[in-house]
């Protein structure tokens, strides 16, 4: 510990706050971690799934006897063998609304893109159950393949699912507020429409999913143990499938290689192989390799929105009429459904920004692709990118600088309940944006900026203000209309006989640290140190219900349960040392080092091991309205609409007009995520999200051919940025206390992804503000800057002087 | 292609027999023969770089060799790091920079480092960023991975010059 010593913060705590060395660094460090494919059960099978090779086609048969026939195939299975029930996800929304769809465990009848399974091989080891998935033979009736918004939203277009007429799965107008066309009618500065578009991206973790499930007699239970977000999530779509009782199911998680929202949804692989290991009543594991985890596994963030907005000439904005697409894909992830993106961006497409009126239509379309599911950010990245154009656009029509017409349209007063009926808490939006300015200005950028343009060089700033929900609750979460509602967790902390506790959370860590954070916040709420606070979690056995980890909850929602448990246990512990010292309970306190002292004469205090011991082993001497069971638990829930975090991300690129490339010179990131509990953790979330963003705006995509076929399999052909591509990042930190939360903390998992896309694309186009290029789609390829360059010469050839 | 052969591979200074079909990789006979699972599988196409290990003290993708291949050679894995359930400087210094986040590429990156800090212990700040573009983390943004090594190898210059008589 010497080397971050705990400080005490002020707020009466002295764990939160301090960069305490990581509970979980050990064993990850030395090679002990357990990830899901390094449990090995005795007889244990290997799986390997049949894949469709084509993107719409009916079956029209599956021959498996050749997969049979290969030494060490131990069974195969066709949807029609297995007879799982589907997986379907429903909003509770009106049919001209929403289009309940299915997706079946394996494809049934049709597949619907490229690299969804078609059937299960089962064989000794997983060489061999790859070599059996080779020599299955599917007969396809080819149909035509729909793989863009405007094959998918044409006329008589061929429908990928009957179930949704047109291609559409979800189409919602969710805000007409009155006065928009008369703001645009009205509009006294200017009216800008901005078409932007983002690719589809692969959150890839570097683990990719995995599952071993096995039979276990003597708990009546499948034990599922796998690599996912949310245990009980899957524990319930599996029993449901699996038509069993929840109790015969128990999904746990070990160590987990990264998440970013594709694991916080329920595949269908991890159902198939649990249904094969109860059948055999073996062991059977599937490690998903990383060609299906490019091709089959959940995408994400395809979306196009046309955005238009009104200006009055003070540069303030009085109308916003946004059309929003987002391409989900063949099927709707459960339990967050096709709407997850489209009803995420109509409902917080404003932003940071004060807008009187608002109209927006949103529409999901499914498609040929592989399916989608929330990533890091969830539409934010997107909306965010689609105002922050705008308002660059609107800057550069009214010749005004485009930090100031932010500053003029920012919400600064707080609370703000916005046109979409949003409540925003307080943040430091204005004061984040001057921060990062003055941090840009104070290290000579702007000068470099412009000496560097009468040298010819492409060097442009770019800055991007934003908040973030977070600590949704189940309140928020209902507004979406889902029959699958997630929001409060449930903690319950445990002590034992010698005074150190254990508490169990439904969160799931997957690289947020919180064995070191949630056990911070119960260390100081009991006094204790933050190494006798050991967390479980990740296990459906130990806790009746939680929501896992996703939309960065885990903290706020969480540590909210984590910390109410804690108390309830300190005051526990405190009605009994007032027992046992002999005085009223008023006259106890928690004294911080791990014991409850007497108030009027300090020199009289149990220890927590005194109390513990007492409890457990000496139970007589209780109070006799105590329970001997010294445990407490607690459920929390953010009221209302949650709360927002908020930053500006501000950053320096130059472009290269020989090659295209873009370079990031210098990146700032100015956050407020309310009480840190841990700053390095903050800052390494705030870093890695950023390096995702970078990564969506300058480099990786999914894309498909006119006949389906994915252009990224491998590593070769999907970029994933490394050390190179991703520059240092400075992250600073304004504090803005939550009153919604129990420990003070709004969520930090994912502004860093929201942010950079427009950040990025912003300083893209401010470097190249003297060609005429404007940029409005990410990624920003090598190649789509030289297009770009290019075309604009030849507009400035073709335009008579 | 289904025939075995037995072979002996020299891993952490110790020597484990193995009977394998020729197509496996050693980094799957490293995890599910010997039961050294510090080394991952993140791409199994030679490109993460989750599965470096140190073979005669190259990093190496165990996913992109042959356990056959790799008799008579020395093999070094993660589990080599550190002593007495101690951990390395190295390690120290990415649990001091939170050079790790999910810790899934970790080991990877241990390795790289490892053996890329042997051959050029004077690397500075940026030959030490480009060799790390080797392997990919999803968590990290990489900063805080090339501080570690960064760290590891002043303080290991740092204590050559102070033992140097």
């Amino acid at each position: 510990m010497s080397d971050a010593a705990p400080q005490f913060d002020g707020r009466g705590g002295r764990w939160v706050g301090a960069s305490v060395p990581r509970r979980e660094d050990p064993r990850l460090l030395t090679g002990r971690g357990r990830f899901v494919d390094d449990i090995q059960l005795p007889g244990t099978l290997h799986a390997s799934f049949v894949r469709s090779t084509v993107a719409h086609a009916r079956i029209t048969g599956i021959d498996l006897s050749a997969t049979l026939a290969v030494d060490g195939v131990v069974a195969a299975y066709t949807a029609a063998d297995l007879d799982l029930g589907d997986i379907v996800a429903l909003l509770d929304r009106p049919p001209e609304e929403f289009a309940p769809t299915a997706m079946p465990i394996l494809a049934r009848e049709k597949v619907r893109f490229v690299g969804e399974p078609v059937a299960l091989v089962v064989a000794r080891d997983p060489y061999l159950a790859e070599d059996g998935a080779e020599l299955a033979v599917v007969d396809y009736e080819p149909l035509p393949a729909i793989v863009s918004e405007e094959t998918a939203l044409a006329e008589n277009a061929p429908l990928v699912h009957e179930e949704a007429p047109g291609n559409v799965l979800l189409d919602v107008s969710m805000f007409d507020t009155p006065g928009v066309d008369e703001a645009f009618a009205d509009a006294s500065g200017c009216v800008v429409e901005v078409v932007t578009r983002s690719g589809r991206q692969n959150a890839l973790p570097l683990e990719t999913r995995g599952v071993i499930a096995s039979w276990d007699d003597h708990d009546d239970q499948l034990l599922v143990q796998m690599c996912t977000q949310v245990p009980h999530q899957v524990r319930t779509a599996l029993a449901r499938s699996l038509r069993v009782p929840e109790r015969t199911v128990r999904v746990t998680v070990p160590d987990m290689g990264g998440g970013f929202g594709q694991k916080c949804v329920v595949g269908r692989e991890e159902i198939a192989v649990a249904a094969a290991a109860r059948r055999l009543n073996r062991p059977v594991k599937w490690i998903e390799d990383r060609r299906e985890a490019l091709t089959a596994g959940f995408l994400a963030r395809e979306q196009r929105y046309r955005t238009r907005a009104a200006f009055d000439a003070d540069g303030r904005i009085t109308a916003l009429d946004v059309d929003i697409v987002c391409d989900m894909g063949a099927y709707s992830c459960y339990p967050f459904t096709a709407g997850i993106e489209p009803l995420m961006a109509s409902a917080e497409m404003p932003s940071v920004y004060q807008v009187p009126a608002y109209r927006v239509r949103a529409r999901a379309i499914t498609s040929n692709k592989a399916p989608t599911a929330p990533y890091r950010g969830v539409s934010r990245p997107q909306y965010v990118m689609a105002i922050e154009r705008v308002m660059e656009r609107a800057a550069r029509e009214l010749g005004v600088d485009p930090l100031d017409i932010r500053r003029r349209n920012l919400i600064t007063r707080f609370p703000y309940t916005g046109v979409n009926g949003i409540t925003y808490d307080p943040g430091t939006y204005r004061e984040s944006l001057d921060l990062a300015e003055a941090t840009l200005r104070d290290e000579g950028w702007y000068e470099l900026r412009d000496s560097a343009a009468a040298e010819g060089r492409h060097i442009g700033i770019g800055f991007c203000c934003f908040s973030e929900r977070t600590g949704y609750g189940s309140e928020a979460f209902a507004k979406r209309k889902m029959t699958v509602v997630p929001g409060f967790d449930i903690s319950e902390i445990r002590m034992d006989t010698t005074g150190s506790v254990v508490v169990t959370s439904g969160t799931v860590n997957h690289g947020q640290s919180h064995e070191t954070t949630l056990a911070q916040i119960v260390a100081d709420r009991l006094g204790l140190h933050v190494d006798q606070v050991k967390l479980r979690q990740g296990d459906t056995e130990r806790i009746a219900y939680g929501w896992g980890t996703f939309a960065s909850r885990s903290v706020t929602i969480g540590g909210s349960a984590v910390a109410l448990a804690a108390t309830r246990l300190g005051e526990l512990l405190c009605r009994i040392a007032a027992h046992l010292l002999d005085t009223s309970p008023d006259n106890v306190r928690l004294d911080g080092d791990g014991g409850v002292v007497q108030i009027d004469d300090p020199g009289r205090r149990a220890s927590f091991e005194e109390i513990a011991d007492v409890a457990y082993l000496r139970s007589h001497l209780l109070p006799k309205d105590v329970e001997p069971t010294l445990t407490a638990t607690a459920s929390f829930d953010v009221p209302g609409d949650g709360t927002f975090s908020n930053a500006t991300h501000a950053v320096v690129v130059e472009a290269d007009p020989g090659t295209g490339g873009v370079t990031i010179l210098r990146y700032a990131c100015v956050e407020d995520c309310g009480v840190v509990i841990h700053p390095k953790v903050v800052d390494g979330q705030c870093r890695g999200g950023i390096a995702q963003g970078i990564a969506g705006a300058l480099f990786e995509e999914v894309t498909y051919a006119d006949n389906g076929e994915p252009s990224a399999a491998s590593f070769i052909d999907y970029l994933v940025p490394t050390a190179t591509e991703i520059p240092d990042i400075t992250v600073s930190h304004l504090e803005t206390p939550c009153a919604f939360t129990e420990n003070g903390a709004k969520g930090a998992g994912e502004g860093g992804t929201i942010g950079a896309p427009a950040a990025v694309l912003n300083a893209i186009n401010d470097a190249l503000r003297h060609t005429g290029v404007e940029l409005d789609t990410t990624p920003v390829h090598p190649q789509t800057v030289l297009a770009a360059l290019d075309a604009a010469a030849d507009r400035e050839m073709s335009v008579p002087s | 292609m289904n025939d075995r052969h037995l072979i002996v591979l020299n891993v952490n200074g110790e020597d484990h027999e193995a009977l394998v079909e020729p197509r496996k990789t050693l980094l799957d006979v490293l995890r599910h023969d010997l039961g050294l699972t510090g080394a991952h599988a993140g791409c199994e196409h030679g490109v993460c770089g989750a599965c470096t290990v140190l073979v005669d003290g190259e990093p190496v993708r165990a996913c992109l060799v042959f356990a056959v291949q790799a008799e008579a050679a020395d093999i070094r894995t993660v589990e080599s790091l550190g002593r007495d359930g101690e951990l390395s400087d190295l390690q120290e210094a990415f649990r001091e920079h939170h050079g790790l986040q999910c810790g899934f590429c970790t080991p990877g990156f241990l390795m790289l480092a490892e053996g890329f800090l042997a051959q050029q212990p004077d690397a500075g700040r940026e030959e030490i960023r480009e060799a790390l573009s080797a392997n990919l983390c999803r968590c990290t943004g990489y900063q805080t991975i090339v501080d570690a090594v960064a760290a590891t190898a002043a303080r290991r210059l740092d204590t050559e010059r102070e033992t140097a008589p």
